[in-house]
């Protein structure tokens, strides 16, 4: 008898310990039909830090991946922060309709997983799933993730290279290589700088002129934009 | 009503009556013959009903197909359409779909289901392990839009328990967004259906809405209120026995 009440403490002890880290096998789908993910970036990271936060102003990282779909200052803040992470699992672009896979192990405290990854062709659009509470049960979750827009740079939708830069207006590529060009411009101005849901692409129905050079029919999207599927092992 | 009541005295008399003379009968007669009825094993059967409602606000939904079955999908994001979804997706006709090998039932509505509607189906299957209920309709002022439910697994559902869902749009990929005269079949245009050429991406993903000519494609048939945005339709499942 007291052997298995020992066994058993054991076995609790053991239990309680590996359900603060995580084995996560994680799969990404983009469902859009012409939206291109720039380089994903996972993180898993204590209750004290993120990658974003809606209705406040994005950070100078976040603002470098939305605009430009550079990450390496957000992993660098992720590293920082001791957050666990995946970047670039797709290793580039993710492609309208295609998906990625990724493993992911975690560290005891690092129980919140968030993702970002720029939408192109947007000015400053990204998906986003902010301190989604990884579950201790073993199973496998679905989580759908929505388009948000940084606020840091007007929606113009005109394609500009080299616009990926901080602060320079402009789309810097239609991967699809299904946008025009001499769009006038939808926008010159921001009205919400806080971190917010994506309003969406506009896009005219005329690839040499009009406001916008993306195409209506096609660079539009509906939320969701993407369907995560976490394993919890 | 008093009638009534006597009347229904009566009966009951009638019947105690009866009742006492077959057991007196019986009584003096040998028991018969002991038969062992021949063994059957019963069927059992599950039941489930579909409700679904068109949340949109102007898009008639072709018959909705629903189908069961334990393996395979409709569709999958990322991969090209079937030809049965295609012909459902661009022309709202669910025939093929509903001929799929792998369902075990199948129930389709009779009628298209207009917007701010609600129809009711009912499947029966004799298996219930690793069951899983599939739902297909177009969105029909579209050019090849669709709604659904994609190989919900329902094998654990008990007597009476629901599970509901909101469902999102879907495009089949196989013809154009062009919203142009001519090419979208339900009463916005009256246009023709399916088509086996594919001029679109080929492959299944999420719908991008449409456009519209009041929303800046001058050349489109369609007009604000066609418009839509997910979730397309409320979906209760219910396991009735």
């Amino acid at each position: 008898m007291k052997t298995l009440s020992l066994t058993l403490l054991a076995a609790t002890a053991i239990s309680s310990f590996t359900s603060q880290a995580a084995e996560l096998d994680i799969k990404l789908t983009n469902l859009t039909q012409g939206v291109h993910f720039t380089p994903i970036l996972i993180t898993a990271h204590s209750g004290d830090t993120s990658l974003f936060e809606v209705a406040t102003p994005a950070s100078t990282a976040l603002q470098t991946m939305a605009e430009g779909g550079n990450i390496a200052p957000l992993v660098d803040e992720a590293t920082a922060a001791n957050s666990d992470m995946v970047a670039n699992p797709a290793e580039g672009l993710l492609a309208p309709a295609a998906s990625t896979m990724a493993s992911l192990t975690t560290t005891e405290g690092n129980d919140y997983l968030s993702l970002t990854a720029m939408l192109l062709p947007t000015n400053d659009g990204f998906v986003g799933l902010n301190s989604w509470k990884i579950p201790t049960e073993a199973g496998t979750y679905t989580i759908y993730l929505n388009g948000y827009d940084a606020g840091t740079e007007a929606n113009d939708e005109r394609v500009v290279e080299g616009s990926g830069a901080l602060g320079v207006p402009g789309i810097p590529a239609a991967p699809g290589g299904n946008a025009g060009t001499g769009g006038s411009g939808v926008t010159s101005s921001e009205s919400n700088t806080m971190v917010h849901i994506h309003p969406g692409n506009l896009g005219d129905d005329d690839l040499e002129a009009g406001i916008s050079d993306l195409d209506n029919t096609v660079h539009r999207w509906l939320n969701p934009v993407a369907k995560l599927t976490v394993t919890v092992k | 009503m008093l009638r009534l009541t006597k009347s229904l005295i009566i009966i009951a008399l009638g019947a105690s009556l009866a009742a006492c003379g077959d057991s007196n009968n019986n009584r003096s007669e040998t028991p018969p013959e002991v038969v062992s009825p021949p063994v059957v094993s019963p069927v059992v059967t599950y039941e489930f009903t579909i409700q679904v409602s068109n949340l949109t606000a102007a898009q008639p939904l072709s018959p909705i197909a629903v189908i069961s079955h334990t393996e395979n999908m409709l569709w999958e994001i990322g991969s090209p359409a079937s030809t049965a979804l295609e012909v459902m997706a661009e022309g709202g006709n669910n025939s093929d779909l509903l001929a799929v090998d792998f369902a075990t039932a199948v129930a389709s509505a009779d009628a298209p289901l207009p917007p701010g509607s609600q129809v009711t189906l009912s499947l029966t299957t004799e298996q219930l392990d690793s069951l899983k209920i599939s739902l297909a309709t177009m969105l029909v002022n579209t050019n090849d839009a669709f709604t659904g439910l994609n190989a919900i697994d329902v094998s654990s559902l008990a007597v009476d328990e629901a599970l509901t869902f909101t469902t999102f749009a879907y495009d089949a990929g196989t013809e154009a967004n062009s919203e142009a005269a001519g090419t979208i079949p339900g009463p916005a245009d009256s246009g023709e259906g399916f088509n086996e050429e594919r001029n679109d991406v080929n492959y299944v993903a999420m719908h991008p809405g449409v456009v519209s000519q009041h929303d800046g494609l001058s050349s489109s048939v369609l007009s604000s209120q066609h418009k839509f945005d997910n979730p397309l339709t409320q979906v209760v499942i219910t396991r009735t026995q």
